[in-house]
């Protein structure tokens, strides 16, 4: 079986589950206690929270632990919104700037908070490669705006935004107007700019002061770590509003036990990423090259998303197949070995196309071809050249099935 | 969302998938939500029935579909239920009873048990309609 679905989770690394394995039975202590079993756990977080200090150049009381990139995405939006209200004047409403090609982690806490009435949302527009414009963001500024959330990386079509552009763009607006804006004159609230990183930090620098953001948001099991732990970066003085209470972990900002295990292995398997990123970066465009290159010779076969190169991540390539349902593809290539996924609105529980795929203007009829192929640096150039051979039988055999349009 | 295996059977290998070169009636219905199309070609034939009088029956049929694996398993195994029936016994054949031949459909996937039968039903009435 060949695993192209690296965007969804990938396989946890050899070395992240050799560091974790201790962790569950035999320092399994909780890092609260003051016995040595804590002690030991303890000490396992301040030097996990060392490493990714200073992979992401940020300061250890920067960096949180969660439960994932969807907890974390979840409290720095939410925790804006709600530390903003109390700071806001009265009748004032936060407001969001939001890319509509968001993860629903994003996209469904802002639309969540618009609709419950505790802020506003401008929803940025995207162009057919899936890029915001930094310009477009400062345009739709108002004296409210607090926060503006862009993902670094798209999971569905791998277009990179131009996160550091934004940054700067922010941070110079932040200068020059936040200190005299008529509504925040008294309290000089600066936009906060916060990314989605998760499907960047493999192949891409995500240092916090080189992109400008405030908040940053990972999770271990799209990097080899293990599932269920994650990363918050908050910069210091950001205004947020704590998440989950009951417990003075992380800082008195996120209690609950903290998952040592997890993130030992989160911790050694981003070390290993950050370590071999361009190595990384080198075999898995080749991949992807290749795999663009041979696929696109299929006949009514497009590429959504960027062209290759500095807009596209190595990893993750989405297709459109005309005249199929993705769906019936991702089955067929199933049983001949090949993990991969769609788009296309019958894979999803709700029967809506992907947003992504219609944000960037693609048809709904052509959404429903679509296939999303994302690869690792576990994968080789005989797989890719294995799978183009099963993509070119199942287009065929699944195309055989329709009727002639007429 | 998991399919039952007789969904899955019905996807890899579906049965009377095709045309059939001159058919008795044919008729085509998509879904515009969700772009499945479905196609069912009519081989009607005439039995005796026991009281001496004429029916008419389905002799065969062929189905063409684009759509998910839902909707490719749902065309196949409607072609099977409905061979050989009268076209009075196969205009009867609910989505429901569909849905129970493939071992059950996830809930959002029922409607394409529905666009079969509307397919069949559709295909039966231009057949009337051209007597």
């Amino acid at each position: 079986m060949v695993y192209f679905d690296n965007a969804a989770t990938t396989a946890v690394s050899e070395l992240a589950l050799k560091e974790m394995s201790p962790y569950f039975s035999q320092k399994y202590g909780n890092a609260s206690s003051l016995h040595q079993y804590g002690q030991e756990a303890s000490q396992a977080l301040s030097k996990a929270r060392q490493t990714v200090t200073q992979i992401l150049g940020a300061k250890p009381s920067e960096i949180f632990f969660t439960g994932g990139a969807s907890e974390s995405n979840n409290w720095m939006i939410k925790g804006v919104v709600e530390a903003a209200s109390s700071l806001l004047p009265a009748g004032a409403k936060p407001h969001l700037i939001v890319s509509p090609i968001e993860h629903h982690c994003v996209l469904d806490t802002a639309e969540y908070l618009e609709q419950s009435g505790q802020a506003q949302v401008s929803w940025l527009s995207v162009d057919s490669a899936g890029l915001v414009g930094p310009r477009d963001i400062i345009s739709l500024i108002q004296d409210n705006t607090v926060l503006v959330s862009v993902m670094y990386v798209n999971n569905e079509i791998g277009t990179i935004e131009p996160i550091a552009e934004i940054g700067a763009a922010l941070r110079e607006y932040n200068s020059q107007n936040r200190s005299v804006s008529p509504l925040t004159s008294h309290l000089p609230l600066p936009i906060a700019f916060h990314t989605d990183a998760v499907q960047a930090v493999q192949y891409l620098d995500c240092r916090v002061d080189r992109l400008g953001v405030d908040a940053l948001s990972l999770s271990a099991h799209k990097f080899h770590g293990p599932k269920g732990v994650g990363i918050a970066f908050i910069r210091q003085g950001t205004k947020i509003a704590r998440f989950i209470h009951g417990g003075a972990q992380e800082a008195n900002q996120r209690a609950g036990t903290e998952n040592v295990s997890g993130i030992v292995g989160l911790e050694a398997a981003l070390l290993e990423a950050a370590n071999n990123r361009q190595k990384n970066f080198e075999h898995v465009s080749q991949l992807q090259k290749s795999l663009i290159d041979q696929v696109l010779r299929i006949d009514n076969v497009q590429l959504t998303g960027p062209l290759p190169g500095r807009h596209r991540v190595p990893h993750i390539a989405s297709f459109v197949v005309s005249g199929v349902d993705g769906e019936a593809l991702l089955l067929r290539l199933d049983s001949e070995g090949f993990a991969v996924s769609s788009g296309s609105a019958c894979t999803s529980a709700s029967l809506d196309p992907s947003h992504v795929l219609l944000a960037i203007g693609v048809g709904e009829a052509e959404s429903h071809g679509s296939i999303r192929v994302s690869l690792s640096s576990y994968n080789t150039q005989e797989e890719v050249d294995q799978f183009v051979v099963a993509f070119k039988k199942v287009i065929k055999e699944v195309r055989a099935l329709a009727p002639r349009l007429s | 969302m998991l399919y039952s295996q007789k969904v899955l059977d019905h996807f890899h290998n579906p049965h009377n998938h095709g045309e059939i070169s001159s058919p008795s009636a044919s008729a085509q219905v998509g879904n515009p939500v969700c772009g499945d199309i479905i196609k069912f070609d009519l081989e009607i034939g005439q039995r005796p029935k026991d009281d001496g009088s004429n029916e008419s029956y389905i002799k065969d049929v062929k189905f063409q579909t684009m759509g998910c694996a839902a909707a490719i398993s749902v065309s196949s195994v409607m072609t099977d239920m409905v061979i050989g029936q009268s076209l009075e016994q196969a205009s009867q054949v609910s989505f429901e009873d569909i849905v129970k031949e493939l071992d059950g459909l996830p809930p959002i996937k029922i409607h394409c048990a529905q666009l079969a039968r509307e397919c069949l039903l559709k295909a039966i009435e231009h057949y009337e309609e051209s007597q």
